[in-house]
């Protein structure tokens, strides 16, 4: 018996990635755009979908990723569209977020021939859905107002990697003692220059203008860091 | 959490690389960008490399520093907070030098003497 170092020099997801390729090209061949929807459980994902999916100017599907259950699954087939629910418990061990494998893995049951947007809401978690990439074109992410305004400094891989910020519950501002101009600085000394729109998914309020960039990125339209 | 998901990862890596053989320990270098807490990968790796190759390897992790470049006035520094914009000239295009590493660089492994295998024909 004896001991041999063996060369590795690989990154530790890059399995992962490697699927991720194999999904974006998939993607890519049926034509079909790909945003993975990240935030904390509870910060409205589904909500601001159950909102704006069905006046977004394309054919859309949703991929619903959850630990357990279908209920968010449940309330989004009422837009009648296609929603192929992805639970991460059976089979998976309860992961806390979607890898590119489980993303594969659903392929299978979404007519993507026949979409030109695919949303992926991730399960609710600010830290592992920002390691594994899916094979998305775009990284939205929901960061509710009740969250606090240094959410961007605890969570910097998750604010750093995505192209679009939905800062949401804006209806609840008055109510609370959140400094917006704070949460805007500590966003932008996190991830300098990214796009953010201030949204309520309660009342709908600033929430066309996340339509619209759906809208767009369903046509193909670069969805700028 | 996080680094339970991780070391799933480090694992499912590094029993590819080791082709069945045991492993006795692995080198890994890992940026702080990465927000991985070093003693709770060690822990999570210890569990998930159970009944595994890896059962026993030690997880030696070389913690690697932030160290970010402005591509404006090309100011380069080591940041202790999470934050990117450039700390001379306050401009948003920053470039990540280090700090985003989670690479494995080696594996160490134990291999069986094959005995009598050079001793000639039959």
């Amino acid at each position: 018996m004896h001991r041999t170092k063996v060369k590795v020099a690989e990154d530790a997801l890059d399995a992962n990635a490697t699927i991720a390729s194999a999904n974006r090209a998939d993607f890519d061949r049926e034509g079909v755009r790909v945003v993975n929807f990240m935030s904390a459980p509870g910060a409205g994902k589904t909500t601001l979908l159950e909102r704006v999916l069905g006046k977004v100017d394309a054919r859309v599907g949703v991929l619903e990723g959850d630990v357990q259950g279908s209920a968010d699954a449940d309330r989004l087939a009422a837009l009648h569209m296609p929603v192929v629910q992805l639970n991460t418990d059976p089979g998976f061990g309860g992961e806390c977020h979607l890898d590119a494998n489980m993303v594969r893995s659903a392929l299978g049951d979404l007519p993507l021939a026949e979409l030109d947007l695919l949303v992926i809401e991730n399960v609710g978690n600010l830290v592992c859905p920002a390691e594994f990439r899916v094979g998305e074109d775009a990284r939205v992410m929901v960061s509710a107002v009740t969250e606090g305004e240094d959410k961007p400094l605890k969570y910097p891989l998750m604010f750093r990697t995505c192209e679009l910020v939905l800062v949401n519950k804006i209806d609840l501002l008055e109510h609370l003692d959140f400094d917006l101009d704070r949460f805007l600085y500590n966003l932008d000394a996190v991830h300098p220059g990214v796009e953010h729109m201030l949204v309520s998914a309660a009342t709908g309020e600033g929430t066309g203008a996340f339509r619209d960039w759906l809208s767009a990125v369903a046509k193909g339209a670069p969805a700028t860091a | 959490m996080h680094e339970l998901s991780l070391s799933s990862a480090i694992l499912e890596t590094v029993l590819r690389h080791a082709e069945g053989r045991p492993v006795s320990s692995v080198q890994m270098r890992v940026g702080t960008l990465r927000q991985v807490v070093p003693d709770s990968l060690d822990f999570y790796f210890g569990i998930v490399s159970r009944g595994t190759e890896c059962e026993g390897a030690r997880l030696e992790q070389e913690v690697v520093a932030a160290r970010l470049r402005c591509r404006e006035c090309g100011a380069e520094w080591e940041p202790e907070l999470p934050l990117f914009r450039c700390a001379a000239c306050g401009g948003a295009a920053v470039d990540t030098v280090a700090g985003e590493e989670f690479e494995i660089e080696s594996i160490v492994v134990s291999e069986e003497e094959e005995e009598g295998a050079c001793i000639g024909p039959r």
